[in-house]
Formats: C-alpha cells, sequence, structure tokens
C-alpha cells in the first residue's frame, strides 16, 4: 500500500497500543513512501495521536514494530529513544521555547555541528519560512502563523527521515489556516520530506494528502488517494466522515437496483432479491418544486454560493442536496428528486462496501 | 510523558515502581518520619504520664487552644472577608491604595506585633502612663497580656490570609453572578450573603485553615502575651519540668489539632482551587461611599492597616535609632553579625535543600509513570500543617538515638565517644526547618514546571535532546524563576521561625528570631527592635512578591508573556 515507485521510509507493522483497557491503536500496519505525504484522519479519539507519538518514540506500542528508513526504532526487544530517531515534530501549540530566540530555537537539534555550519543552517531555514529578520526575536513576539513556521523550521534544520505533523493548523483562524495550508504544503514538494501528518479536519486531509488514511476507534478504516477515499469508500464511517452523506435502500434485480428514487441500472455481484444501502452525496441528486411530490424541504442550510438542502423522503429518510443559490426553496416546499449521479454510487452491506466494477479500494496499488 | 527506558512497556494493572518514585518515597519517608514518630505516641499507653499532665496544666493548655483557634479563626474571618469585599465592591477615599496595602500586615510576624504591643499597651507602657497621667491611677485599660490580647494580635497578623484568597476569590468568579443575582431581584446585600459569600466560601476555608495552622505552631505570640497554649506548654514542659515523655504526649494532642486543621484545608481545597481557577468575570461597578460611609470605611481601612503594620514599623524603627545611638555601633553590630550570619546560614542551607527536594519531587511527578510518585509527593507536603514543636520533636527523638546509638557503637568497636554528631550539630535543625517548609518551595517550582507544555519537552527530545540536556536547557531555565521564588519564601519563613529554632538549634547558632526572643524574655525593647525589624524588612519582600502577583489578575496578559519569557 504505498507509491510503488519509491522506497519505503516509515512501515508499521502490526501496531497496538493499549492504555489499561483501552485499545487506542488497534493492529496497525502502515508503509509510507519516500517523500510521500500521509495524512492519518479521524475523530478525536480515534487514536491518530497516540500512533504519532509512537513514531516518534515519545510512547512505545504494546505489539508491533516501527521501521524508519529501514531500520528497527521500536519494536523487537529495540527502543530507539526520540533523540536518535531523526524524526522531525510538529505540534498543535508550536512548543517552541518560550526562553530562546527564534535562531536558537532553530539552532536547538543543529547542537552536534560546528558553529559556522549551524548559522548557515538557521538561516537558511528561517529562509525557506521567510522568517529571517525575525531571528532574535522571542516567541512571543511572533503571531501564530510565525510561530507555525518557525515551529516547521526548527522541526526540518536536523534533516529529519520524517516529518511529524500533529494537528499543525488548528490553533491559527480560519484565513490563516488556508494560507498556511498552500504554503506548507509547497514547503513539503519542495525538499520531498516524507511527511506524517495528523488532523482531524476531512477537508485538510483531502487538501494536503497524498494518501489519506482514515482512522477509527484504533483502526484504519480505509487507505487510498483522496479522489479514493471520499468516492470510493470502502466503509460506512468514512462515507460519512466526509460529511453530508444519505443513505437510502437499494433492491437488487437482474438488470439494476430499484430505489424509492427510481431505477438505478447499476449492476452488483449479489443475487437477485439481495436488500444494499446506497451512499448518496448531495452532488447526485437535483430536487425540484412539485405540488405532487411526495418528499419535502425539511431545512435550509444557505452556504453563499450553494443552498444545502435537507429533503425528507416519503420512508422517513433523510437526504442532502446541493443547489446553486439561485433556486431558494422554503422549508415545507413539496418536491420531486431526481437521482442522477452520473456515475456508479457505492453499495453497501453490513456498512461496508460492496465492489462495483471498480475493484475494492484497499487492495490496490495506485501509482500517484 | 517520555519513556527513558530501553525495554517496551508491557500494560500493567498495579502500579509500576520507576526511578523517580523511589526518589520521592525516600524524601517522604524522610518527612513523614517526625510526624510519624509523634503519632506513634497516642498509641503508648502512658497512664502515669497523662495522670500527672492533667495534673499540672494540660486543662489551661487545652482550654487556651480551643479559645484562641475560635477567637483568631471568627477574627481574621470577619476582618478578612469583611475587608476584601469593602475594597472590591465599594469606592471610597483610598480604596485602591487599600487593596493591596491591607496585605502588608502578613510581613509583621504575630511574635513581633505581640510585643510591640506589650511595650506600648501593657501597665508600664506609654499609653497607660499617659493615661493615668490624665485620668489618675484608677483608670481601667484592657489587659493586652491576655487571651483576648493574644486574640487581637495574631487576628491582626493572620487576616490578609483570609483576605487573599476571599479577595482572589471575589475578583475572579463571584463579580458576574452578583450581577445575575442583582438582576434576579436580590438587594446588593442579598446577592452578597446568599451568592457571593457561597462562591467564595472554598477560598476561605483555605484560608482560615492556613490561619489555624500559623495559630497552632506560634510559640511567640502566646508566651509573649502570657497565654500558654498546647504549643508553648510543649516548651514549658520540655524546658521547665524537663520531662520528655510528658512533652511528646502533649506533641501528639497537638498533633491531632493540625490533623483536623489540615482536613479542614482538604475537604475544600479542590473546589477552592475551582474558584480561583474559573473563568474571571469583568469587574464589578464599585458603588462609591461619599459621605460619612466613605469617610468610615476609609478610617476602619486606616484603622487596620495602622495598627498591624504602621504602628510596629514605626516602633520598631524609633527602637532601632535609639538603640545605635545608645550603645557603642561596633558592640552592636558584632553582635548583631554573629545572630545575622547563624540566620543566613541556617535559612540559605535550608532553602537550598528545600528547593532541591522539590526539583526532585516536582520533576518526578512530571516525569515518572507511576501513580506513586504523585502520592509520595503529596505525603512529603504534610510537614507544612504540622506545627513547629510536633517537628522538632519528632527530629529531635530519632537524632538522639542515633547519637546514642553510634555512640555505643563505636565506644564498644574501638573506644572511641565521637561525640552528638546529629543533635550537636544543625543537621537536625535543617532537616526539621525542609521537613515544614519544603511545601513552600515545591507549590512555586511545580507551578512553573506546570507552565512548561509537554510538547515542548517532547519537540526537545525529536530534535536530538536527551533528557538530560532537556533538564539542563529547557526545564531548568524554564523553571528558574520558580525556584528563585520557592527559595526566597523557605529563606524567609526559616527567618522568622521560632519553635524548631527554640528546639534544635545548637550552641552558637541563635538567628535574628532568637534574638527576638531572648531580649523580649528580659523586657529589652530596643535590642529586641533591631533584629525585629530585619525579619520584618526580608518578610516585606516576600509580601511584596504576593500584592505583585495578587494584583497582577487583572493585567493577565502581561503576566502571561512574562511567564512564557521565564522572568518572572
Amino acid at each position: 500500500m504505498h507509491l510503488s515507485s519509491e522506497p519505503v521510509a516509515l512501515q508499521l507493522h502490526r501496531v497496538t497500543r493499549r492504555y489499561g483497557k483501552t485499545v487506542a491503536v488497534n493492529n496497525i500496519s502502515l508503509e509510507v513512501a519516500q517523500g510521500e505525504i500521509l495524512v492519518i484522519v479521524g475523530p478525536s479519539g480515534c487514536g491518530k495521536t497516540t500512533l504519532l507519538r509512537l513514531v516518534a518514540g515519545l510512547d512505545v506500542q504494546d505489539e508491533g514494530s516501527i521501521r524508519i528508513q529501514n531500520r528497527v526504532v521500536s519494536g523487537d526487544g529495540v527502543f530507539v529513544p526520540p533523540e536518535k530517531r531523526r524524526v522531525g515534530l510538529v505540534f498543535q501549540d508550536h512548543a517552541l521555547f518560550p526562553h530562546m530566540t527564534i535562531a536558537r530555537n532553530v539552532a536547538f537539534g543543529l547542537h552536534r555541528l560546528h558553529k559556522a555550519e549551524i548559522k548557515q543552517r538557521v538561516y537558511e531555514m528561517l529562509d525557506m519560512v521567510q522568517l529571517a529578520h525575525m531571528a532574535n526575536r522571542y516567541p512571543h513576539e511572533l503571531s501564530g502563523g510565525e510561530r507555525q513556521r518557525v515551529a516547521l523550521a526548527r522541526a526540518l534544520a536536523p534533516k529529519p527521515d520524517i516529518l511529524l505533523l500533529d494537528e499543525p493548523f488548528s490553533s491559527l483562524d480560519a484565513g490563516l489556516r488556508m494560507a498556511m495550508r498552500e504554503h506548507i504544503q509547497r514547503l513539503l514538494k519542495g525538499i520531498n520530506v516524507t511527511t506524517f501528518f495528523v488532523t482531524h479536519d476531512q477537508e485538510e486531509a483531502l487538501l494536503l494528502g497524498d494518501r489519506v488514511a482514515v482512522m477509527n476507534r484504533g483502526q484504519i478504516e480505509q487507505v487510498g488517494t483522496p479522489e479514493q477515499v471520499f468516492h470510493q469508500p470502502a466503509t460506512y464511517f468514512v462515507a460519512e466522515f466526509f460529511g453530508y452523506t444519505a443513505f437510502i435502500s437499494g433492491h437488487v434485480t437482474s438488470a439494476g437496483l430499484e430505489t424509492e428514487l427510481g431505477f438505478l441500472p447499476q449492476r452488483l455481484s449479489l443475487s437477485s432479491g439481495s436488500e444494499v444501502n446506497i451512499l448518496v452525496r448531495p452532488d447526485d441528486l437535483t430536487v425540484y418544486p412539485d405540488e405532487n411530490g411526495t418528499a419535502y424541504i425539511a431545512r435550509v442550510g444557505f452556504q453563499g454560493m450553494h443552498c444545502m438542502y435537507q429533503v425528507a423522503l416519503p420512508s422517513g429518510r433523510t437526504i442532502y442536496s446541493l443547489m446553486p443559490h439561485t433556486y431558494v426553496y422554503a422549508p415545507g416546499t413539496r418536491v420531486r428528486v431526481e437521482l442522477r449521479p452520473g456515475h456508479d454510487l457505492v453499495c453497501f452491506t453490513n456498512e461496508r462496501a460492496i465492489s462495483t466494477g471498480v475493484s475494492q479500494v484497499t487492495d490496490h496499488h495506485f501509482a500517484h | 510523558m517520555l519513556i527513558g527506558r530501553k525495554q517496551l512497556a508491557k500494560s500493567w494493572s498495579f502500579p509500576s515502581i520507576d526511578r523517580w518514585s523511589i526518589i520521592a518515597l525516600l524524601i517522604a519517608g524522610l518527612a513523614l518520619l517526625p510526624i510519624a514518630i509523634i503519632l506513634r505516641m497516642l498509641l503508648l499507653p502512658a497512664p502515669d504520664v497523662w495522670q500527672h499532665l492533667w495534673a499540672t496544666r494540660l486543662g489551661e493548655f487545652l482550654t487556651n487552644t480551643v479559645i484562641l483557634l475560635v477567637g483568631v479563626g471568627t477574627g481574621t474571618v470577619l476582618l478578612g472577608t469583611g475587608l476584601a469585599w469593602l475594597v472590591t465592591a465599594y469606592r471610597f477615599p483610598g480604596q485602591r491604595l487599600f487593596d493591596w496595602a491591607l496585605m502588608l500586615p502578613m510581613a509583621v510576624p504575630s511574635y513581633v506585633l505581640a510585643f510591640v504591643f506589650m511595650a506600648t499597651f501593657d501597665y508600664t507602657g506609654p499609653v497607660q502612663k499617659a493615661l493615668r497621667d490624665w485620668f489618675g491611677s484608677s483608670v481601667w485599660f484592657p489587659s493586652i497580656r491576655s487571651g483576648g490580647g493574644a486574640v487581637f494580635v495574631m487576628s491582626l497578623t493572620l487576616y490578609p490570609y483570609v483576605y487573599l484568597l476571599t479577595r482572589a476569590a471575589f475578583h475572579e468568579h463571584a463579580l458576574g453572578t452578583f450581577e445575575v443575582a442583582r438582576t434576579l431581584g436580590a438587594t446588593r446585600l442579598q446577592a452578597f450573603f446568599r451568592v457571593v459569600l457561597p462562591m467564595a466560601r472554598p477560598s476561605l476555608v483555605a484560608g482560615l485553615s492556613l490561619v489555624l495552622m500559623e495559630a497552632l505552631t506560634d510559640v511567640g505570640t502566646v508566651r509573649f502575651l502570657n497565654f500558654p497554649t498546647l504549643s508553648d506548654g510543649i516548651f514549658r514542659i520540655w524546658h521547665g519540668m524537663m520531662d520528655r515523655d510528658a512533652a511528646l504526649q502533649s506533641a501528639a494532642v497537638l498533633l491531632l489539632f493540625a490533623f483536623a486543621a489540615l482536613l479542614l484545608e482538604r475537604l475544600t481545597r479542590g473546589r477552592a482551587r475551582y474558584v480561583q481557577e474559573g473563568s474571571r468575570g469583568h469587574g464589578l461597578v464599585q458603588v462609591p461611599l461619599t459621605g460619612w460611609r466613605g469617610l468610615m470605611a476609609t478610617l476602619l481601612c486606616f484603622f487596620v492597616l495602622a495598627t498591624a503594620f504602621l504602628l510596629p514599623i514605626s516602633q520598631l524603627i524609633l527602637w532601632s535609632v535609639y538603640e545605635l545611638q545608645q550603645r557603642m555601633p561596633e558592640d552592636l553590630l558584632a553582635v548583631y553579625w554573629r545572630h545575622a550570619r547563624a540566620t543566613l546560614m541556617l535559612a540559605g542551607i535550608g532553602a537550598a535543600i528545600s528547593v532541591l527536594a522539590a526539583v526532585l519531587l516536582a520533576y518526578g511527578v512530571h516525569l515518572s509513570r507511576s501513580p506513586i510518585t504523585r502520592l509520595a509527593a503529596r505525603g512529603a507536603m504534610l510537614g507544612y500543617a504540622i506545627p513547629g514543636a510536633v517537628i522538632g520533636l519528632g527530629v529531635l527523638i530519632p537524632l538522639a538515638w542515633l547519637d546514642h546509638t553510634l555512640n555505643d557503637l563505636t565506644y564498644q568497636w574501638w573506644g572511641v565517644l565521637p561525640g552528638l554528631i546529629f543533635t550537636g550539630s544543625i543537621t537536625g535543625l535543617i532537616y526539621a526547618y525542609v521537613v515544614r517548609f519544603m511545601a513552600v518551595a515545591y507549590s512555586s517550582v511545580e507551578a512553573s514546571l506546570e507552565k512548561v507544555s509537554p510538547s515542548i519537552e517532547a519537540a526537545a527530545r525529536t530534535l536530538g535532546a536527551s533528557p538530560v540536556r532537556v533538564l539542563f536547557h529547557i526545564h531548568l531555565p524554564l523553571i528558574r524563576a520558580g525556584m528563585l521564588t520557592g527559595a526566597v519564601l523557605v529563606f524567609v519563613d526559616v527567618m522568622k521561625e521560632l519553635p524548631i529554632t527554640l528546639l534544635l538549634r545548637p550552641f552558637g547558632y541563635d538567628t535574628l528570631a532568637l534574638w527576638v526572643w531572648q531580649n523580649v524574655a528580659e523586657s529589652l525593647w530596643g535590642e529586641a527592635a533591631i533584629p525585629a525589624l530585619t525579619i520584618v524588612v526580608a518578610d516585606l519582600l516576600v509580601v511584596g512578591m504576593i500584592i505583585r502577583s495578587a494584583t497582577l489578575q487583572r493585567r493577565a496578559p502581561m503576566e502571561r508573556e512574562e511567564l512564557a519569557r521565564g522572568d518572572v
């Protein structure tokens, strides 16, 4: 499950970490290729930060092993302490050393080099994040975004094998967050550093990741490109995690699927008569006002450029529909719903996706 | 929390022991030993000792202790809470000044105020003399050398504990709810008694328990004012009757009182902290007090400040100047220097060891993954609640035993008597100081360590720093301010300490506080004034720090920045 063309930089093999009776990380295996940005995304408490701490050596797994650049750093009776792992770490709270200047913060990880080299490297890094003019300031004199960049420069200065980012943007306000994401993505791709990125923000995950791993309750539900995890979710959880997801039930026939929103000419490898749940996203549907319609608008969410309608179906299910803001229908309006996805929809039995012509995502190797 | 061990940790079901928990257990063991030794006395049956004690003065000591606790408790709660509400909720001439100045009386130890009052208000003092001159010899004046006098003096010096904590509670939490209560139809007075006061109660009780602990440990005030309580009684039995067993049994009884005060504190402590950490309401709109009401408020605050602080300070200065003019300064300075040197040395060593122990404990609690470390650290803090006389005796007993055993053994083996190595040196004294005051150092070290985010440590480790480098380059620089604060607090506490010093000082180690004690015993007010003034000035340094942090609360953003730079 990695970029086949590049060597593996980080490998987790059957890693498990328990705290008392809670299993924070449950038998996780993952590989990250050289230069790849892997985003671990999941709700708070899913174990993603524990996973990052295990990689950093700030915590020890109960079972399994972790390799960095093909060297076991944890597991099989070996434990390499964090200071010898060659990982860089950026925290949500930046964790700058408050009693040191920016330059000394960046120089902290370079103490084995000669003075001249340290100085050169520090200014190289500060130039990279465009903060060279701030070198002699103290962290409290900087803005949030500047602190973030210093933290990144500090983590990258010793040329780590792996860069670990723990929710690095969540302490920034919304506008700054967008700008920082772009800035940092460009920067990371420019120096081609292997990145292990942890976030709870699905938008951020889709935007930044070469691949995205969706985590839930200590387990990885799915790993894939942003497009794959969004369009071909392997589980209910992954489908719902990326938002505004609705399911309608479908009846399998030899010709396709019968649903309460009409017939879908989509064939499944299931026997006729089976029941499935079909994932319907807001862009798969169109609603038209119709006095004889059996559905009605339950709620309207005005989002600026679009309106998100919550539509109640006769079966009692609720679906979402995204429409341009030129149409504004009041709640209670009777509507007719047309399902015209333009592509196969993902069907689930027992909360897991069944293959629909495209083979299942998790079994696949993808060149990016 | 970081892992320093090479092996993989397995999940465990019982608390594990690591390096830090062993250090913490060791410190806790040493700190609890003296207390345990006195506690053990309660289990030893000693009917004849008790019979003798009852027959002599134990009843008086007990009664006086209860009177003192009830009196001082009531006095400090009324003064402390009343003044705190006055300066928080009302505006009157001088209110902004009194807001912080009312904490100043903390700097005057009770026994100093006691002897200043004695000299001023006693039968032979200037006040009564003047009254007799004006009104004739039959004029009545309340005797300062009485239970009432002791309660009065200690209420004046100890009310700032209650004032400080309730004031903080009023400032931080109660004000928003006060306004809500007003909008719900309560009058100012109703809102105060039904909303503000109940919310401040945990802080109030925490302050009260500190007051009670101080009242229990005091020997100077009650000795000077001739109102012997249990603490003083222990010294009378120990020094006067030379009755070791009776002194130990009395110490055990005193310990029970201390536990009661401690229990009071523990029961309310968690909630007190909750109140103080709660979100800060915006300031209360203060009601201006005009005309005679404003004047009354000003006069009341001024009266308290004048009697508890201005009077003793100016009296001490006057006496000191007079004394320096009267006596050969070289002669006096030589004696002064001798006491000051002993004080510096004892307080310096005491402070250094207390801070060292505090750093070990705080760092241990921070790093250790074992709950035992936290538990042990908590146990090691118990000494602050235990009266000095109890700790002093509790230290003396094992050290005397050690000396005896050592001498016996060396005599048997080599025929040599090394003498009193432990009881004859400052070992016991330092030991007891550390037991009593380590908690003071710990709380300031811990407070500054807590502000160091764990992610800072993790960041340093991943940047290639070993745990040792993290300690020296990250933690120690960041907690330096806390260590310094802790050291100053312990230093001043040792400086003004009486009971432990009285019990354990070896020959030639008379501190300034002890010099005050000896001079007062001989009614040498002038000579007592010079060391007393030194103590008050040093104490003012601490009170200055307390005032600064208490008033900083309203300038929070600035404080945060200073804290971030670690230069508070």
